[in-house]
């Protein structure tokens, strides 16, 4: 009985997710495939072109990777922030805090809905790559993995952005002003080959940079990083993240008063 | 007799600093209606917002049918339903929806959520809205949803914050049959409300609670039996003459203005005396009406002793 519950409470809350950001679609899915698109004509297509080669291949080829995955880490992140913030603020969120529902089926209820749009926007995304590039898929196991758990660490992140966001403000701060920075300057469109030393370092202390890479060793084969270091770092950040949450869902910050 | 809600020292400091609560012990039992009253900020939806788990309590226990809130959360959550005070559902959902959700969140099986959403929604007057965006409801509506929500997993306990705030007189009165029958049927009732005829109609047992304190906690009964006091404004014919004033043990009138008169009377006296009076004096009444529910007196004076009434 008590098992059976939890599964429907966390069903419910990842349905309601979903249904959220299918209801605005044109607000969630929608802008992201067109501005992705709009890097694929403009960056790989056109000024592409110009650049040749880039850590060995078509700029095309390059930039594919790193532009799915930055579909990815934006759409994690801002469906969890914008959809927890939105409960937070219009007060629906009691809902949940009232029911008899444990602290990490909450949480693992909103991570889910973050993936499915994150996982959703970056399938349509490379489903438009596939008209301008050919990907030859190197590892689908690595590529589905770096993926799975690219989209686990920031929805993560999305929620504690949501948990500590008293405005509107505060839920596109994080992502303007650090998560774009970091997608950046994470070799989404340049190999950090091309740096002076001391910002190759630098460049290595992004996570993002890692995720990318080891997303493109998946599909290209080839990669600056060692690649089991990049999912140790990852389990480890989700864990850690997994962690803050439920700690901070426990203290009620944010939430209770 | 099983006790439903158990409370002792129970204390709120708020992070502002504000003490909403200052060591409330209540017993409710099961079954009962229960009314909590009190003036703006008295502390009653801290009250309720600590037994919901929504505020974390500074001091003292609760238990809820007899378990610990902090060892039981699981069951005592199950027992609970809460109709808040402020609207706390999505604005953007359906009606139908939001019942379904929260049927979600306690885990009950689909096809009886299916089952209860449309029964309470049908017992709620909500089910030709089942498929409204919940912001489009009026007011009263949006109540009456949460009332419905509360109801969804069919809960032991119901606590209901200022249920028929803004709710117009005859569904107010189906609102409180509705309650009634719940209760009937073995439903634990808390409510919070102002208006006091209210709490007069439904309820077995009250506390009055100020300042965070409990001034009062009785039976409907007893509390109606203390008051002997009643007062009412008599309309009349004609002019009344500027000075009228007659005092005599029991029984006060006093002009209000040219066409009424305030008569008090009390000490087991009754309002013929007050006519009696009035007819010597050749004084012809048209109408009379009470002049506040006597529960509204009470209340004030109760408060004047506790030292907050404005009177
Ligand atoms: N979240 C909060 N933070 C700080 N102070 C609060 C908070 N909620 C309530 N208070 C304060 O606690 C006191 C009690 O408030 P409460 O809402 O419990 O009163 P109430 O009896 O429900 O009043 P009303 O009849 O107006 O609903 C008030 O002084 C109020 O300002
Ligand atoms: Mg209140």
């Amino acid at each position: 009985m008590y098992t059976n519950h939890k599964l429907i409470a966390f069903e419910t809350i990842v349905i309601k997710e979903v249904r959220r950001f299918m209801r605005i679609w044109s607000q969630t899915m929608l802008p992201p495939v067109i501005t992705i698109s709009l890097y694929f004509v403009i960056f790989g297509n056109l000024v592409g072109s110009r650049i040749g080669e880039m850590g060995g291949y078509r700029y095309m080829e390059f930039i594919v990777p790193g532009l799915i995955m930055m579909a990815v880490i934006q759409n994690s992140y801002s469906n969890v922030v914008s959809s927890f913030f939105s409960q937070k603020f219009q007060r629906s969120v009691e809902e949940l805090l009232v029911a008899p529902i444990p602290n990490y089926v909450i949480l693992s209820g909103f991570v889910v809905g973050g993936m499915a749009r994150g996982l959703c926007v970056g399938f349509i995304v490379t489903l438009v790559s596939l008209f301008f590039a050919d990907l030859p898929l190197y590892s689908l196991s690595i590529t589905v993995g770096v993926v799975l758990f690219t989209s686990l660490v920031f929805s993560l992140g999305g929620f504690i952005n949501a948990v500590f966001a008293n405005n509107f403000d505060d839920v596109s701060i994080i992502p303007t002003f650090v998560l774009t920075p970091l997608i950046y300057l994470g070799g989404v469109f340049y190999s950090i080959e091309l740096l002076p030393p001391f910002w190759q370092l630098v460049s290595r202390l992004n996570p993002i940079f890692y995720m990318v890479n080891t997303f493109r060793y998946g599909i290209l084969g080839t990669s600056d990083i060692d690649v089991a270091w990049a999912f140790a770092m990852l389990v480890l950040f989700a864990a850690l993240l997994f962690g803050a949450c439920i700690w901070l869902l426990r203290r009620g910050t944010g939430i209770r008063s | 007799m099983t006790i439903a809600i158990s409370v002792s020292k129970l204390e709120k400091v708020y992070a502002s600093g504000v003490a909403a609560l200052k060591g409330v012990s209540l017993e409710i039992e099961q079954g009962d209606f229960f009314a909590l009253l009190g003036p703006n900020g008295a502390g009653k939806s801290t009250f309720i917002g600590i037994l919901s788990t929504l505020v974390r309590r500074t001091g003292g226990d609760v238990r809820i049918f007899g378990r610990d809130v902090d060892t039981h959360l699981y069951q005592t959550k199950l027992d609970l339903g809460v109709v808040p005070q402020e609207i706390n559902f999505s604005q953007f959902e359906k009606v139908a929806d939001i019942v379904m959700t929260q049927a979600g969140y306690y885990g009950l099986p689909r096809k009886l959520a299916v089952h209860r959403a449309e029964k309470y929604l049908k017992q709620l007057g909500l089910w030709e809205k089942r498929d409204t965006r919940s912001r489009l409801l009026s007011g009263g509506m949006k109540r009456r949803m949460m009332i419905a929500r509360a109801l969804v997993h069919e809960p032991r306990l119901l606590i209901l914050d200022e249920p028929t705030a803004g709710v117009d007189i005859e569904l107010r009165r189906s609102m409180w049959d509705f309650l009634l029958d719940i209760n009937s049927s073995g439903t634990t009732i808390v409510l919070t409300t102002h208006y006091l005829e209210e709490a007069e109609q439904l309820c077995r047992n009250i506390a009055i609670i100020d300042e965070g304190n409990i001034i009062e906690n009785t039976s409907m009964k007893k509390l109606l039996l203390e008051l002997d006091v009643h007062a009412y404004i008599l309309d009349t014919e004609h002019d009344l003459d500027a000075d009228l004033e007659h005092k005599e043990p029991g029984l006060v009138l006093r002009k209000v203005d040219s066409h009424s008169i305030e008569a008090v009377v009390s000490g087991g006296r009754d309002i013929n005396s007050a006519i009696a009076v009035l007819d010597r004096l050749g004084i012809r009444i048209l109408s009379m009406r009470n002049k506040a529910n006597r529960l509204e007196q009470l209340f004030l004076s109760r408060l004047r002793e506790s030292g907050n009434g404005s009177g």
